[in-house]
Protein backbone atom coordinates (compact mmCIF):
# COMPACT_ATOMS: atom_id res chain seq x y z
CA UNK A 1 0.00 0.00 0.00
CA UNK A 2 0.91 3.94 -1.30
CA UNK A 3 2.55 5.25 2.05
CA UNK A 4 -0.25 7.89 3.10
CA UNK A 5 -0.09 11.34 4.78
CA UNK A 6 -1.73 11.55 7.90
CA UNK A 7 -2.34 14.28 10.34
CA UNK A 8 -3.92 14.06 13.82
CA UNK A 9 -5.35 17.21 15.06
CA UNK A 10 -5.34 16.69 18.76
CA UNK A 11 -4.67 18.88 21.75
CA UNK A 12 -3.83 16.76 24.61
CA UNK A 13 -0.13 15.18 23.97
CA UNK A 14 -0.96 11.82 25.56
CA UNK A 15 -3.81 11.21 23.61
CA UNK A 16 -2.06 12.53 20.61
CA UNK A 17 0.94 9.85 21.25
CA UNK A 18 -1.50 6.85 21.56
CA UNK A 19 -3.10 7.97 18.59
CA UNK A 20 0.14 7.63 17.26
CA UNK A 21 1.44 4.63 18.08
CA UNK A 22 -2.54 3.65 17.33
CA UNK A 23 -1.39 4.74 13.37
CA UNK A 24 2.17 2.88 13.30
CA UNK A 25 0.76 -0.20 14.52
CA UNK A 26 -1.36 0.00 11.05
CA UNK A 27 1.51 0.65 8.61
CA UNK A 28 4.10 2.73 7.72
CA UNK A 29 2.36 6.44 7.18
CA UNK A 30 3.99 9.95 7.19
CA UNK A 31 2.51 11.42 10.28
CA UNK A 32 2.30 15.10 11.52
CA UNK A 33 0.52 15.87 14.71
CA UNK A 34 -1.39 19.44 14.96
CA UNK A 35 -1.79 20.61 18.50
CA UNK A 36 -2.90 24.36 18.08
CA UNK A 37 -6.01 25.65 16.90
CA UNK A 38 -4.21 28.64 15.84
CA UNK A 39 -3.37 28.38 11.56
CA UNK A 40 -4.93 25.11 11.33
CA UNK A 41 -6.36 25.38 7.75
CA UNK A 42 -3.39 26.88 6.49
CA UNK A 43 -1.06 24.03 8.10
CA UNK A 44 -3.28 21.51 6.59
CA UNK A 45 -3.29 23.39 3.19
CA UNK A 46 0.23 23.19 2.99
CA UNK A 47 0.91 20.22 3.95
CA UNK A 48 -2.37 18.49 1.57
CA UNK A 49 -2.74 15.52 4.03
CA UNK A 50 -4.44 12.14 2.67
CA UNK A 51 -5.61 11.49 5.58
CA UNK A 52 -6.99 13.99 8.69
CA UNK A 53 -7.73 12.45 11.83
CA UNK A 54 -9.55 14.45 14.58
CA UNK A 55 -11.91 14.12 17.61
CA UNK A 56 -15.28 14.52 16.61
CA UNK A 57 -16.16 17.03 19.63
CA UNK A 58 -13.51 18.80 18.03
CA UNK A 59 -14.58 23.01 17.65
CA UNK A 60 -11.89 22.55 14.62
CA UNK A 61 -13.85 20.59 12.64
CA UNK A 62 -15.65 23.46 11.00
CA UNK A 63 -12.36 24.68 9.93
CA UNK A 64 -11.96 21.20 8.09
CA UNK A 65 -15.34 21.14 6.71
CA UNK A 66 -14.37 24.84 5.06
CA UNK A 67 -11.30 22.88 3.47
CA UNK A 68 -13.40 19.89 2.36
CA UNK A 69 -15.67 22.24 0.69
CA UNK A 70 -12.60 24.56 -1.03
CA UNK A 71 -10.73 21.14 -2.45
CA UNK A 72 -14.19 19.52 -3.34
CA UNK A 73 -15.78 17.42 -0.66
CA UNK A 74 -14.37 13.62 -2.25
CA UNK A 75 -10.62 14.70 -2.16
CA UNK A 76 -9.69 14.41 1.66
CA UNK A 77 -11.35 11.81 3.70
CA UNK A 78 -11.26 13.09 7.45
CA UNK A 79 -11.52 10.25 10.11
CA UNK A 80 -13.15 11.29 13.77
CA UNK A 81 -12.41 9.39 16.74
CA UNK A 82 -14.81 8.91 19.46
CA UNK A 83 -14.01 7.80 22.90
CA UNK A 84 -17.50 6.74 23.66
CA UNK A 85 -18.37 3.61 21.06
CA UNK A 86 -21.58 3.46 19.21
CA UNK A 87 -20.91 0.81 16.54
CA UNK A 88 -23.94 1.34 14.48
CA UNK A 89 -23.41 5.56 14.64
CA UNK A 90 -20.21 4.46 12.85
CA UNK A 91 -21.13 2.46 10.54
CA UNK A 92 -23.81 4.32 9.37
CA UNK A 93 -21.31 8.14 9.04
CA UNK A 94 -18.95 5.84 7.10
CA UNK A 95 -22.00 5.33 4.93
CA UNK A 96 -22.82 8.78 4.95
CA UNK A 97 -19.10 9.98 2.94
CA UNK A 98 -17.42 12.84 4.35
CA UNK A 99 -16.39 11.13 8.17
CA UNK A 100 -15.13 8.01 9.44
CA UNK A 101 -15.46 7.87 13.32
CA UNK A 102 -12.85 5.97 14.80
CA UNK A 103 -14.19 4.62 17.87
CA UNK A 104 -12.71 4.04 20.96
CA UNK A 105 -9.74 5.90 19.22
CA UNK A 106 -7.26 5.39 21.88
CA UNK A 107 -7.05 1.25 21.34
CA UNK A 108 -4.44 0.52 18.79
CA UNK A 109 -6.43 -2.74 17.62
CA UNK A 110 -9.49 -0.42 16.98
CA UNK A 111 -7.90 2.49 15.21
CA UNK A 112 -6.98 0.01 12.47
CA UNK A 113 -10.54 -1.06 11.02
CA UNK A 114 -11.76 2.24 10.59
CA UNK A 115 -8.57 3.64 9.21
CA UNK A 116 -8.76 1.20 6.64
CA UNK A 117 -12.34 1.93 5.97
CA UNK A 118 -11.02 5.47 5.44
CA UNK A 119 -8.72 4.09 3.02
CA UNK A 120 -10.68 2.30 1.31
CA UNK A 121 -12.78 5.47 0.54
CA UNK A 122 -9.74 7.30 -0.03
CA UNK A 123 -8.76 4.93 -2.75
CA UNK A 124 -12.18 4.70 -4.13
CA UNK A 125 -12.20 8.63 -4.44
CA UNK A 126 -9.03 8.66 -5.96
CA UNK A 127 -10.29 5.82 -8.92
CA UNK A 128 -13.44 8.06 -9.24
CA UNK A 129 -11.38 11.20 -9.66
CA UNK A 130 -9.01 9.36 -12.44
CA UNK A 131 -11.59 8.24 -13.94
CA UNK A 132 -13.19 11.57 -14.42
CA UNK A 133 -10.20 13.05 -15.74
CA UNK A 134 -9.75 9.94 -17.83
CA UNK A 135 -13.11 11.21 -19.51
CA UNK A 136 -12.50 14.57 -19.81
CA UNK A 137 -9.11 13.56 -22.04
CA UNK A 138 -11.09 11.59 -23.84
CA UNK A 139 -13.37 14.00 -24.56
CA UNK A 140 -10.90 16.71 -25.26
CA UNK A 141 -8.92 14.63 -27.58
CA UNK A 142 -12.23 14.29 -29.49
CA UNK A 143 -12.53 17.68 -30.13
CA UNK A 144 -9.06 18.03 -31.15
CA UNK A 145 -9.10 15.35 -33.53
CA UNK A 146 -12.59 17.16 -35.01
CA UNK A 147 -10.78 20.11 -35.54
CA UNK A 148 -8.31 18.57 -37.64
CA UNK A 149 -10.38 16.84 -39.20
CA UNK A 150 -12.11 20.01 -40.19
CA UNK A 151 -8.98 21.60 -41.48
CA UNK A 152 -7.76 18.61 -43.47
CA UNK A 153 -11.51 18.32 -45.23
CA UNK A 154 -10.94 21.99 -46.30
CA UNK A 155 -7.40 21.61 -47.16
CA UNK A 156 -7.47 18.90 -49.41
CA UNK A 157 -11.16 18.77 -50.21
CA UNK A 158 -11.86 15.80 -49.34
CA UNK A 159 -15.34 14.46 -47.11
CA UNK A 160 -14.93 13.47 -43.22
CA UNK A 161 -14.59 9.75 -43.58
CA UNK A 162 -11.35 10.73 -46.14
CA UNK A 163 -9.68 12.90 -43.48
CA UNK A 164 -10.18 10.54 -40.54
CA UNK A 165 -8.63 7.45 -42.82
CA UNK A 166 -5.75 9.85 -43.00
CA UNK A 167 -5.14 11.04 -39.55
CA UNK A 168 -5.34 7.42 -38.89
CA UNK A 169 -2.91 6.27 -41.43
CA UNK A 170 -0.36 9.39 -40.58
CA UNK A 171 -0.63 7.70 -36.72
CA UNK A 172 -0.13 4.42 -37.42
CA UNK A 173 2.64 5.58 -39.67
CA UNK A 174 4.25 7.45 -37.28
CA UNK A 175 3.82 4.85 -34.22
CA UNK A 176 2.05 7.41 -32.69
CA UNK A 177 -1.34 8.46 -31.40
CA UNK A 178 -4.39 9.57 -33.71
CA UNK A 179 -4.88 12.48 -30.93
CA UNK A 180 -1.52 13.88 -31.03
CA UNK A 181 -0.92 13.88 -34.55
CA UNK A 182 -4.10 16.21 -34.62
CA UNK A 183 -2.42 18.41 -32.08
CA UNK A 184 0.57 19.04 -34.24
CA UNK A 185 -2.02 19.32 -37.64
CA UNK A 186 -4.29 21.84 -35.17
CA UNK A 187 -1.28 23.82 -33.72
CA UNK A 188 0.53 24.12 -37.33
CA UNK A 189 -2.69 25.36 -39.34
CA UNK A 190 -2.55 28.11 -36.58
CA UNK A 191 0.94 28.77 -37.41
CA UNK A 192 0.17 29.17 -41.16
CA UNK A 193 -2.85 31.24 -41.15
CA UNK B 1 -49.92 12.80 28.65
CA UNK B 2 -47.06 10.59 29.13
CA UNK B 3 -43.71 12.34 29.37
CA UNK B 4 -41.67 12.50 26.02
CA UNK B 5 -37.69 12.58 26.25
CA UNK B 6 -36.07 14.53 23.19
CA UNK B 7 -32.52 14.74 22.60
CA UNK B 8 -31.69 18.10 21.39
CA UNK B 9 -28.47 19.86 20.03
CA UNK B 10 -27.09 22.95 20.46
CA UNK B 11 -23.53 24.97 20.01
CA UNK B 12 -22.74 27.22 22.97
CA UNK B 13 -23.97 30.74 21.79
CA UNK B 14 -26.46 33.39 23.07
CA UNK B 15 -29.00 32.61 20.40
CA UNK B 16 -29.18 29.14 21.52
CA UNK B 17 -31.44 30.58 24.70
CA UNK B 18 -35.29 29.32 23.28
CA UNK B 19 -34.13 25.49 23.61
CA UNK B 20 -32.17 26.31 27.22
CA UNK B 21 -35.16 28.65 28.74
CA UNK B 22 -37.63 25.85 27.36
CA UNK B 23 -36.31 23.20 29.45
CA UNK B 24 -35.21 25.77 32.79
CA UNK B 25 -38.69 27.54 33.05
CA UNK B 26 -41.06 24.49 32.36
CA UNK B 27 -42.12 25.06 28.61
CA UNK B 28 -41.07 21.90 27.78
CA UNK B 29 -42.65 19.93 30.68
CA UNK B 30 -46.18 22.00 30.07
CA UNK B 31 -45.54 20.06 26.89
CA UNK B 32 -45.11 16.92 28.16
CA UNK B 33 -41.46 16.89 27.14
CA UNK B 34 -38.50 16.65 29.13
CA UNK B 35 -35.09 18.04 27.05
CA UNK B 36 -31.72 16.46 26.94
CA UNK B 37 -29.75 19.06 26.28
CA UNK B 38 -26.59 18.57 24.65
CA UNK B 39 -23.80 20.96 24.02
CA UNK B 40 -21.89 20.32 20.72
CA UNK B 41 -18.74 22.13 19.65
CA UNK B 42 -19.55 22.58 16.06
CA UNK B 43 -21.87 22.56 13.21
CA UNK B 44 -20.30 19.76 11.56
CA UNK B 45 -20.51 17.99 14.44
CA UNK B 46 -24.36 18.86 15.24
CA UNK B 47 -25.20 18.03 11.54
CA UNK B 48 -23.89 14.80 11.73
CA UNK B 49 -25.54 13.69 14.25
CA UNK B 50 -28.95 15.15 13.44
CA UNK B 51 -28.19 13.20 10.05
CA UNK B 52 -26.76 9.77 12.19
CA UNK B 53 -30.32 9.79 14.17
CA UNK B 54 -27.75 10.52 17.72
CA UNK B 55 -30.09 13.97 18.17
CA UNK B 56 -33.64 14.50 17.34
CA UNK B 57 -33.52 17.91 16.65
CA UNK B 58 -30.98 21.10 16.56
CA UNK B 59 -30.23 24.53 17.40
CA UNK B 60 -28.29 25.34 13.81
CA UNK B 61 -27.14 28.21 11.48
CA UNK B 62 -30.39 29.20 9.19
CA UNK B 63 -28.24 28.11 5.98
CA UNK B 64 -26.70 24.80 7.21
CA UNK B 65 -29.95 22.99 6.49
CA UNK B 66 -30.35 24.39 3.22
CA UNK B 67 -26.90 23.49 1.82
CA UNK B 68 -27.56 20.21 2.91
CA UNK B 69 -30.67 19.91 0.77
CA UNK B 70 -28.39 21.58 -2.22
CA UNK B 71 -26.24 18.38 -1.61
CA UNK B 72 -23.07 20.48 -0.38
CA UNK B 73 -22.58 18.15 3.04
CA UNK B 74 -23.11 14.13 3.53
CA UNK B 75 -25.91 12.29 2.30
CA UNK B 76 -27.96 12.02 5.35
CA UNK B 77 -31.83 12.16 4.94
CA UNK B 78 -33.11 15.89 4.51
CA UNK B 79 -33.20 18.10 6.82
CA UNK B 80 -36.28 20.90 7.68
CA UNK B 81 -36.27 23.75 9.29
CA UNK B 82 -39.56 24.27 11.48
CA UNK B 83 -39.19 27.87 12.89
CA UNK B 84 -36.48 30.38 13.19
CA UNK B 85 -35.36 30.64 16.63
CA UNK B 86 -33.72 34.12 17.00
CA UNK B 87 -32.50 37.31 14.25
CA UNK B 88 -29.87 38.93 14.89
CA UNK B 89 -27.63 38.97 17.43
CA UNK B 90 -24.19 39.24 15.05
CA UNK B 91 -21.66 42.11 15.25
CA UNK B 92 -18.80 42.41 13.17
CA UNK B 93 -15.32 43.15 15.27
CA UNK B 94 -11.97 44.78 13.79
CA UNK B 95 -8.78 43.92 15.27
CA UNK B 96 -7.00 46.42 17.56
CA UNK B 97 -4.55 47.26 15.20
CA UNK B 98 -7.34 48.46 12.41
CA UNK B 99 -9.47 50.12 15.32
CA UNK B 100 -6.32 52.31 16.32
CA UNK B 101 -5.81 52.98 13.10
CA UNK B 102 -9.42 53.45 12.14
CA UNK B 103 -10.43 55.80 15.05
CA UNK B 104 -6.80 57.88 14.00
CA UNK B 105 -8.92 58.77 10.70
CA UNK B 106 -11.41 60.03 12.96
CA UNK B 107 -14.41 56.93 12.86
CA UNK B 108 -16.35 57.15 15.36
CA UNK B 109 -17.79 53.75 16.36
CA UNK B 110 -20.90 53.93 16.35
CA UNK B 111 -22.40 50.30 15.66
CA UNK B 112 -25.03 51.36 13.46
CA UNK B 113 -23.32 52.86 9.93
CA UNK B 114 -22.64 50.20 7.59
CA UNK B 115 -21.18 52.72 5.13
CA UNK B 116 -19.48 55.08 7.35
CA UNK B 117 -18.02 51.67 9.03
CA UNK B 118 -17.43 50.33 5.76
CA UNK B 119 -15.14 53.46 4.46
CA UNK B 120 -13.33 53.80 7.38
CA UNK B 121 -12.58 50.63 7.37
CA UNK B 122 -11.45 50.76 3.72
CA UNK B 123 -8.83 53.50 4.28
CA UNK B 124 -6.94 51.40 6.69
CA UNK B 125 -7.37 48.24 5.54
CA UNK B 126 -4.85 45.86 3.72
CA UNK B 127 -5.13 44.90 0.39
CA UNK B 128 -6.33 41.72 1.28
CA UNK B 129 -9.02 41.74 4.02
CA UNK B 130 -9.43 38.57 5.74
CA UNK B 131 -12.68 38.17 7.71
CA UNK B 132 -14.14 35.47 10.16
CA UNK B 133 -16.83 33.80 10.27
CA UNK B 134 -18.41 30.32 12.26
CA UNK B 135 -19.18 28.29 9.24
CA UNK B 136 -18.90 28.41 5.49
CA UNK B 137 -22.66 28.17 5.77
CA UNK B 138 -23.81 30.97 7.85
CA UNK B 139 -25.94 34.26 8.20
CA UNK B 140 -22.63 35.93 9.15
CA UNK B 141 -21.17 34.99 6.03
CA UNK B 142 -24.06 36.37 4.43
CA UNK B 143 -23.67 39.95 6.12
CA UNK B 144 -20.27 40.04 5.17
CA UNK B 145 -20.61 39.21 1.68
CA UNK B 146 -23.15 41.55 1.37
CA UNK B 147 -21.26 44.35 3.51
CA UNK B 148 -18.43 44.54 1.52
CA UNK B 149 -19.99 43.45 -2.35
CA UNK B 150 -19.55 46.43 -4.44
CA UNK B 151 -16.75 48.26 -2.06
CA UNK B 152 -13.42 48.75 -2.53
CA UNK B 153 -12.89 45.49 -0.27
CA UNK B 154 -14.60 43.18 -1.63
CA UNK B 155 -11.50 42.29 -4.50
CA UNK B 156 -9.52 41.24 -1.54
CA UNK B 157 -11.88 40.27 0.80
CA UNK B 158 -11.38 36.38 1.87
CA UNK B 159 -13.58 34.29 4.68
CA UNK B 160 -12.35 32.02 6.76
CA UNK B 161 -14.24 29.71 8.85
CA UNK B 162 -13.09 29.89 12.60
CA UNK B 163 -14.46 28.04 15.41
CA UNK B 164 -16.40 31.52 17.81
CA UNK B 165 -14.55 30.30 21.27
CA UNK B 166 -11.54 30.89 18.88
CA UNK B 167 -12.30 33.85 17.17
CA UNK B 168 -10.45 35.98 19.62
CA UNK B 169 -7.59 34.53 19.43
CA UNK B 170 -7.75 34.47 15.66
CA UNK B 171 -7.76 38.04 15.85
CA UNK B 172 -5.28 38.90 17.89
CA UNK B 173 -2.76 36.83 16.37
CA UNK B 174 -2.98 38.16 13.01
CA UNK B 175 -4.86 34.39 11.44
CA UNK B 176 -7.77 37.33 10.23
CA UNK B 177 -8.37 40.82 10.20
CA UNK B 178 -12.03 41.12 11.27
CA UNK B 179 -14.94 38.61 11.55
CA UNK B 180 -18.36 38.39 12.36
CA UNK B 181 -19.68 35.77 14.99
CA UNK B 182 -23.08 35.78 17.29
CA UNK B 183 -23.03 36.95 21.21
CA UNK B 184 -21.42 36.20 23.71
CA UNK B 185 -18.16 35.79 21.34
CA UNK B 186 -18.01 38.96 20.16
CA UNK B 187 -17.81 40.79 23.30
CA UNK B 188 -15.55 37.81 24.20
CA UNK B 189 -13.37 39.40 22.00
CA UNK B 190 -13.90 42.96 23.20
CA UNK B 191 -13.26 41.84 26.86
CA UNK B 192 -10.14 40.06 25.96
CA UNK B 193 -8.94 43.52 23.67
CA UNK B 194 -8.36 41.76 20.64
CA UNK B 195 -10.30 43.97 18.62
CA UNK B 196 -13.43 46.60 18.78
CA UNK B 197 -16.81 46.49 17.69
CA UNK B 198 -18.20 48.51 14.33
CA UNK B 199 -21.12 46.76 13.19
CA UNK B 200 -23.87 45.53 14.72
CA UNK B 201 -25.40 42.49 12.00
CA UNK B 202 -29.06 43.96 11.78
CA UNK B 203 -27.30 47.28 10.43
CA UNK B 204 -26.69 45.57 7.27
CA UNK B 205 -29.62 43.39 7.19
CA UNK B 206 -32.40 44.55 9.39
CA UNK B 207 -33.72 40.86 9.83
CA UNK B 208 -31.35 38.56 9.63
CA UNK B 209 -32.32 35.55 10.40
CA UNK B 210 -29.88 34.06 12.24
CA UNK B 211 -30.53 30.02 14.20
CA UNK B 212 -33.46 27.84 13.40
CA UNK B 213 -35.11 24.94 14.92
CA UNK B 214 -33.85 21.99 12.61
CA UNK B 215 -35.41 18.23 12.33
CA UNK B 216 -35.03 15.62 10.09
CA UNK B 217 -37.74 15.31 7.24
CA UNK B 218 -38.42 11.67 9.07
CA UNK B 219 -38.75 12.87 12.71
CA UNK B 220 -41.05 16.25 11.80
CA UNK B 221 -43.11 14.19 9.59
CA UNK B 222 -43.58 10.83 11.02
CA UNK B 223 -43.47 11.77 14.16
CA UNK B 224 -45.61 14.80 14.55
CA UNK B 225 -46.87 14.64 17.99
CA UNK B 226 -43.86 15.07 19.57
CA UNK B 227 -42.69 17.41 16.65
CA UNK B 228 -45.50 19.92 17.59
CA UNK B 229 -44.94 19.71 21.43
CA UNK B 230 -41.78 20.70 20.86
CA UNK B 231 -42.43 23.56 18.93
CA UNK B 232 -44.79 24.60 20.98
CA UNK B 233 -42.62 24.86 24.01
CA UNK B 234 -39.80 26.31 22.05
CA UNK B 235 -42.65 28.83 20.39
CA UNK B 236 -43.15 30.18 24.50
CA UNK B 237 -39.89 30.29 25.07
CA UNK B 238 -39.03 32.55 22.78
CA UNK B 239 -41.75 34.49 23.60
CA UNK B 240 -41.14 35.35 27.01
CA UNK B 241 -36.99 35.62 25.92
CA UNK B 242 -38.66 39.14 24.25
CA UNK B 243 -40.31 40.25 27.10
CA UNK B 244 -37.48 43.10 28.01
CA UNK B 245 -37.74 42.11 31.63
CA UNK B 246 -37.10 38.45 31.49
CA UNK B 247 -33.78 39.20 29.67
CA UNK B 248 -31.33 39.64 32.74
CA UNK B 249 -32.54 36.30 34.19
CA UNK B 250 -31.79 34.69 30.64
CA UNK B 251 -28.37 35.85 30.93
CA UNK B 252 -28.22 34.56 34.05
CA UNK B 253 -29.37 31.27 33.39
CA UNK B 254 -27.62 31.03 29.46
CA UNK B 255 -23.99 31.30 31.48
CA UNK B 256 -24.27 28.56 34.13
CA UNK B 257 -21.42 26.06 33.76
CA UNK B 258 -22.91 23.60 31.99
CA UNK B 259 -24.36 25.73 29.39
CA UNK B 260 -22.14 28.72 28.28
CA UNK B 261 -19.76 28.77 31.14
CA UNK B 262 -18.91 32.30 31.07
CA UNK B 263 -19.68 35.57 33.17
CA UNK B 264 -23.29 36.90 32.92
CA UNK B 265 -22.04 39.94 32.58
CA UNK B 266 -20.84 38.98 28.74
CA UNK B 267 -24.25 37.64 27.39
CA UNK B 268 -26.13 40.22 28.98
CA UNK B 269 -25.07 42.64 26.55
CA UNK B 270 -26.28 41.32 23.77
CA UNK B 271 -29.42 40.83 25.51
CA UNK B 272 -29.47 43.59 26.75
CA UNK B 273 -28.77 45.61 23.53
CA UNK B 274 -25.79 47.24 25.18
CA UNK B 275 -22.95 46.33 23.56
CA UNK B 276 -19.44 47.50 24.69
CA UNK B 277 -17.57 48.16 21.13
CA UNK B 278 -14.11 48.05 22.91
CA UNK B 279 -12.50 47.12 25.89
CA UNK B 280 -11.83 50.75 27.13
CA UNK B 281 -16.32 50.53 28.10
CA UNK B 282 -17.49 52.23 25.26
CA UNK B 283 -21.12 51.39 25.52
CA UNK B 284 -23.75 51.34 22.14
CA UNK B 285 -27.45 51.00 22.79
CA UNK B 286 -28.69 49.20 19.91
CA UNK B 287 -32.42 48.61 20.26
CA UNK B 288 -33.69 44.95 18.85
CA UNK B 289 -30.34 43.68 18.72
CA UNK B 290 -31.24 40.06 18.63
CA UNK B 291 -34.91 39.29 18.60
CA UNK B 292 -36.43 35.75 19.38
CA UNK B 293 -39.99 36.30 18.89
CA UNK B 294 -41.12 39.75 17.78
CA UNK B 295 -41.74 40.94 14.18
CA UNK B 296 -43.26 37.25 13.35
CA UNK B 297 -39.70 36.26 14.27
CA UNK B 298 -40.01 32.76 14.29
CA UNK B 299 -41.88 32.09 11.00
CA UNK B 300 -40.15 30.31 8.08
CA UNK B 301 -40.57 32.47 5.74
CA UNK B 302 -39.88 30.38 2.36
CA UNK B 303 -38.23 33.62 0.54
CA UNK B 304 -35.27 33.87 3.23
CA UNK B 305 -34.86 30.23 2.06
CA UNK B 306 -34.74 31.54 -1.28
CA UNK B 307 -32.93 34.45 -0.52
CA UNK B 308 -29.70 32.58 1.46
CA UNK B 309 -30.04 29.96 -1.30
CA UNK B 310 -29.14 31.75 -4.24
CA UNK B 311 -26.19 32.68 -2.54
CA UNK B 312 -25.17 29.24 -1.82
CA UNK B 313 -25.85 28.09 -5.37
CA UNK B 314 -23.73 31.61 -6.91
CA UNK B 315 -20.88 30.32 -4.66
CA UNK B 316 -20.81 26.70 -5.77
CA UNK B 317 -21.27 27.05 -9.00
CA UNK B 318 -25.09 25.33 -8.69
CA UNK B 319 -28.07 26.32 -10.33
CA UNK B 320 -29.88 28.77 -8.28
CA UNK B 321 -33.79 28.93 -9.61
CA UNK B 322 -33.38 25.19 -8.81
CA UNK B 323 -31.20 25.93 -6.15
CA UNK B 324 -34.08 28.27 -4.66
CA UNK B 325 -37.01 25.85 -5.13
CA UNK B 326 -35.35 23.06 -3.21
CA UNK B 327 -34.59 25.27 0.16
CA UNK B 328 -37.85 26.63 -0.40
CA UNK B 329 -38.88 22.83 0.55
CA UNK B 330 -37.48 22.63 3.51
CA UNK B 331 -38.47 26.05 5.18
CA UNK B 332 -41.72 23.93 6.87
CA UNK B 333 -44.34 26.71 6.82
CA UNK B 334 -46.87 24.22 6.89
CA UNK B 335 -45.52 22.50 10.17
CA UNK B 336 -45.17 25.61 11.26
CA UNK B 337 -49.09 26.75 10.72
CA UNK B 338 -50.26 23.44 11.55
CA UNK B 339 -48.45 23.03 14.88
CA UNK B 340 -48.41 26.93 16.35
CA UNK B 341 -51.74 27.72 15.67
CA UNK B 342 -53.31 25.85 18.65
CA UNK B 343 -50.81 27.83 20.70
CA UNK B 344 -52.11 31.15 19.86
CA UNK B 345 -49.55 32.21 17.08
CA UNK B 346 -50.49 34.74 14.78
CA UNK B 347 -50.34 33.56 11.63
CA UNK B 348 -49.32 35.08 7.85
CA UNK B 349 -51.76 34.72 4.85
CA UNK B 350 -48.64 34.42 2.67
CA UNK B 351 -45.55 31.92 3.59
CA UNK B 352 -42.99 33.92 1.34
CA UNK B 353 -43.07 37.58 1.23
CA UNK B 354 -40.63 40.59 -0.71
CA UNK B 355 -37.13 40.08 1.50
CA UNK B 356 -35.59 43.78 2.22
CA UNK B 357 -38.91 45.56 1.13
CA UNK B 358 -39.66 46.96 4.53
CA UNK B 359 -37.77 50.04 5.59
CA UNK B 360 -40.31 50.49 8.70
CA UNK B 361 -42.73 48.08 10.69
CA UNK B 362 -45.11 47.52 8.55
CA UNK B 363 -48.75 45.69 8.98
CA UNK B 364 -49.66 42.79 6.96
CA UNK B 365 -52.67 40.38 6.65
CA UNK B 366 -52.66 37.98 9.01
CA UNK B 367 -55.15 35.22 10.39
CA UNK B 368 -55.90 37.41 13.92
CA UNK B 369 -56.04 40.45 11.58
CA UNK B 370 -52.76 42.44 11.22
CA UNK B 371 -49.28 41.13 11.60
CA UNK B 372 -46.68 43.27 12.51
CA UNK B 373 -43.37 42.61 10.59
CA UNK B 374 -40.40 44.14 9.75
CA UNK B 375 -38.20 46.36 9.45
CA UNK B 376 -36.25 43.86 7.29
CA UNK B 377 -34.33 46.65 4.80
CA UNK B 378 -30.74 45.72 3.32
CA UNK B 379 -28.51 48.90 3.73
CA UNK B 380 -27.89 48.47 0.06
CA UNK B 381 -31.53 49.02 -1.27
CA UNK B 382 -32.14 45.35 -2.62
CA UNK B 383 -34.87 44.22 -2.60
CA UNK B 384 -35.50 40.66 -3.11
CA UNK B 385 -38.64 38.39 -4.65
CA UNK B 386 -38.39 34.62 -4.91
CA UNK B 387 -38.85 33.63 -8.68
CA UNK B 388 -42.21 31.67 -7.36
CA UNK B 389 -45.57 32.57 -6.52
CA UNK B 390 -46.05 34.49 -3.14
CA UNK B 391 -48.08 31.72 -1.43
Amino acid sequence: MARLSIIVVERDRDRALRIVDGLRASGDHAITVISEATGLARRIAEQTPDIVLIDVADPSRDVLEELALVSGPMERPVAMFVDRSDEQLTRAAIEAGVSAYVVDGLHPDRIKPILDAAIARFHLFQKMRAELAATRAALEERKIIDRAKAILMKARGIDEEAAYALLRKTAMDQNRRMADIAQQLVMAAGLLT
Amino acid sequence: MSMANLRLGYVPLTDAAPLIIAQELGFAAEEGLALDLIRLQSWAQSRDLLGLGGIDAAHMLVPLPIAQSLGLGPTYPPFDLVMVLSVGGQAICVSAALATAMRAKGHGFGFGDPLAARAALASVAPDSLRVGVPYPFSTQAELVRRWLDGSALAAGLSIHTVPPPQMADALASGEVDAFCVGEPWASYAVERGAGALVLAGRAIWASPPEKGLVLTRDFAEGRPEETGRLMRAVWRACRWLDRAENRATAAEILSRPEYLNLPAELSERGLMDRLHVSATGEVRDYPGFVRFHAGAANFPWRSLAALLARRIARLHGLDEVRAMQVAMGCFRTDLYRHHLRAAGADLPGASARIEGGMVHPTAVASEKGQMILGPDAFFDGETFEPPFALR
